[in-house]
Formats: structure tokens, C-alpha cells, sequence
């Protein structure tokens, strides 16, 4: 049953961007009653091996940019550490009430159109030392741009990665708004760099809840497994889906779990 | 990716696409060894307590051997089935850290010590992760 729900969630992820993550824990607390640390524990596991997983299609197209990514994990996986250690202090309900709240987010950007921002034009000061400015390939060749605010989507990722330490999942969603939106990086490089900054800011708390000893073995590996399976099978299936729709219906199932999430912490049952 | 290396003073041709293609592959296999460890342990351990019902509801936390990572080696190399799903989960946390450290010889490799020193620190924060003493 677990490994099922997981396959699910982890070919809904795939097909809509948003990975596996955001749908296990709550499908594991709220269908099948775990306690939320453990479900956090198995969905960080399987946030890696999505991320993982998908790395190598992602790398070979050469959209990401290892040193936007690199800069930028010293926040994420401080964040992580921090969000972590916030985890073991913070009683469950309130975690349970944040969760649902980042789930609201993350289900009103589905129903966003991705538009690709205006690319910065300008070298910024920050970036040009740091060596951030890049390019990718397009269809007339490569083209290049500058990365711009550096300070904001720093400080954005190191939310990021307080999110994803705190609740076990990938934050794909606000990182690629701190690289879109305030770093103004073209949205084919800010999602594949972001994917792989996903695994590595999730093996940071990783560590620490496996040394905490909220990572189930029996748990976890139906999760992994499933969520794996589900992720190769979506990216299988993904040019011939009807992404749009896809995302619409996943958007309302997630707003539907966080309400859930949030009533329920409220009432303190989780 | 973006900058090709011009550096031709005998480092040879590295460039970040030529290392990111072969972590990309390096990651692919960690990550299918992983699932296959965890898939061996998963089906032994089925196997073995298919009987015993699983108690998620209420939080005990692991035990000391599921922990720790020379303990769950122990216990993996010993062929306990849950040690050996622990040690499956342990291979598939290494596959972004191996990723960090290989980052770390490929910025070498192209000479920009920047960023050698900036993943350094990333790497060094991932394995404290991993090995402090109480998790934090």
C-alpha cells in the first residue's frame, strides 16, 4: 500500500515538476496515520533519489550552472542544518501547520503559466566577482546572461533550505523563485540547477535525521522504492501527458492535503 | 555548461560540461545501487516479518545501530536485513555528497580556487552532518 501511494506520488511529481516529496508526508500521516517525523525522515530519503536520479538526463543538456548552484548550497544546506535542528525542538503540530501552509504555496504555482522573466541584461557587481554570469544552449546557439541580486536569493535559499530541513521536502518551489524572480536566471537553467541543488541540501538533514534516528528502515524503503519507480515511469510517460490538466488536478489534491494538514495541526491529532 | 576551460598548460581539456556529464552518470549508478541494496534488505526483511505488524503511529526513534554510520555498516556487513535497507539509504545520502567532492576536483582541475574553497565548505558541512555526535 505504501509502496503504491509512493509510486503515485512520485510519477505526479515527475509529470508536474514539483516532485515526490510534497505529497508523501502528507499521504503518510494523513492516510496512514505515521507520525510526522518519520514520514519527514523516509520523504527527505526520497527527495534525494529523485533528485539523484534525474541528474544525469538533466546534466548532459547543459542548462545548469554548477557555480550558481555551488555559491548557492552554502545557504541551502546551512538552512537545512538549521531547519533540521528547529525539527527536533518544534512540536509536531506546528510543523504539521507550516507544512500545510508551504503546501498552499506550492499548490497556488502550479496553477501559475511558466513565463520566462526577463533575463538580466546588466552585469551585476556581486555576480561578475563571484563569476555567476553563464549561458545555455538554445536553438541559435548559446546564449548568454547575467545573474542579478545575488544577496536576495541567498538569503531566499537559505529559506529554502529552512523548509526543507524542517519538513523533509525538496523546496523546489522556492528555489526556483529565488533564482527566476529575484536572480533572474532563465527558467531552463534555474530548474535543473535547482534540481540538483535539491539533493544536496536534502542529504545535509538527511545526516542529521538519520544520526537523530528518525529515518525507519522499514519505512523508508517502500517510500525510496516507490517514489524511484514512479519518477522513471513519469519522465517515460511525460511527453505524451496532458501536463496542463495534470498540474490543475494535482494543484487541487495538494490544496486539499494542506488544508487537511493545517486542521488537523490545529486540532493537535498529528 | 557555460565557460570552456582556455587553460591548455597541462591540466588538459576540462571543462564543467565534461565533469558534469560524468557526475551525472556517477550519480545515476549510486542511485540504482542504492535501490537495489535497499531492495535486497526490503524483501528479506518482508520475508522475515511479514507477521510482525509495523508500528509507525507512535515515535520511538531508531536504535543505536540504525544510526550511526559505522554502526549500520556493521550491521549491513553482519546481513541483518533492516541494516542492510540502512546501509542502501546510506549509499543513496552519499550519491550528492560524492557529487560535492567530485565538484571539488573538477573546479581544481580548471584552477579556479574559488570555488574549490567554496565547495570544500559545502562538502565539510555534509560530512559534519553525518558524523556529528548527537545529529545536532
Amino acid at each position: 500500500m505504501v509502496t503504491l501511494g509512493s509510486f503515485l506520488a512520485g510519477m505526479l511529481g515527475s509529470l508536474t515538476g514539483l516532485g515526490g516529496g510534497v505529497v508523501i508526508v502528507p499521504l503518510l500521516t494523513l492516510v496512514f496515520g505515521v507520525d510526522i517525523r518519520y514520514a519527514i525522515g523516509a520523504s527527505l530519503v526520497s527527495v534525494i533519489a529523485t533528485s539523484s536520479g534525474a541528474a544525469a538526463a538533466y546534466l548532459r543538456e547543459g542548462y545548469s550552472n554548477m557555480r550558481v548552484g555551488m555559491f548557492l548550497e552554502i545557504a541551502t544546506t546551512v538552512g537545512a542544518v538549521s531547519g533540521a535542528f528547529l525539527a527536533g525542538y518544534l512540536h509536531t503540530s506546528i510543523i504539521a501547520i507550516v507544512f500545510g501552509v508551504v503546501l498552499l504555496y506550492s499548490a497556488y504555482t502550479t496553477t501559475l503559466k511558466q513565463v520566462d522573466v526577463a533575463a538580466g541584461t546588466a552585469p551585476d557587481r556581486i555576480a561578475t566577482t563571484l563569476r555567476l554570469d553563464g549561458s545555455y544552449p538554445t536553438d541559435d546557439g548559446p546564449k548568454s546572461y547575467h545573474v542579478r541580486n545575488v544577496p536576495l536569493g541567498f538569503g531566499l535559499m537559505y529559506v529554502a533550505g529552512v523548509l526543507s530541513g524542517l519538513l523533509g521536502i525538496g523546496s523546489g518551489a522556492v528555489k526556483v523563485l529565488a533564482m527566476d524572480q529575484a536572480m533572474k536566471i532563465p527558467f531552463k537553467v534555474s530548474t535543473t540547477t535547482s534540481n540538483f541543488m535539491i539533493g544536496v541540501t536534502a542529504a545535509a538533514s538527511a545526516g542529521i535525521y538519520l544520526r537523530r534516528g528518525y529515518i525507519d528502515p522499514g519505512l523508508a524503503m517502500p517510500v525510496m522504492l516507490g517514489v524511484l519507480a514512479g519518477a522513471l515511469v513519469g519522465a517515460k510517460i511525460l511527453p505524451e501527458a496532458k501536463v496542463r490538466t495534470l498540474r490543475i488536478v494535482f494543484g487541487v489534491v495538494i490544496a486539499a492535503l494542506a488544508i487537511e494538514m493545517i486542521f488537523q495541526g490545529v486540532r493537535g491529532k498529528l | 555548461m557555460n565557460r570552456v576551460s582556455d587553460d591548455t598548460s597541462g591540466a588538459g581539456r576540462v571543462d564543467d560540461k565534461s565533469v558534469e556529464v560524468f557526475l551525472g552518470r556517477l550519480l545515476r549508478w549510486g542511485v540504482l545501487l542504492a535501490a537495489l541494496v535497499v531492495f535486497i534488505g526490503g524483501v528479506w526483511f518482508v520475508a522475515e516479518s511479514y507477521e510482525v505488524p509495523q508500528n509507525y503511529r507512535t515515535f520511538r526513534g531508531e536504535p543505536v545501530e540504525l544510526r550511526a554510520v559505522p554502526q549500520i555498516v556493521h550491521q549491513a556487513i553482519a546481513l541483518r536485513p533492516l541494516g542492510l535497507i540502512q546501509f542502501g539509504l546510506l549509499l543513496l545520502i552519499a550519491t550528492p555528497v560524492a557529487r560535492v567532492l567530485f565538484s571539488v576536483l573538477g573546479f581544481a582541475l580548471e584552477r579556479d580556487w574559488m570555488y574549490v574553497v567554496i565547495t570544500v565548505l559545502v562538502f565539510a558541512l555534509l560530512i559534519y552532518t553525518l558524523t556529528s555526535r548527537s545529529g545536532i
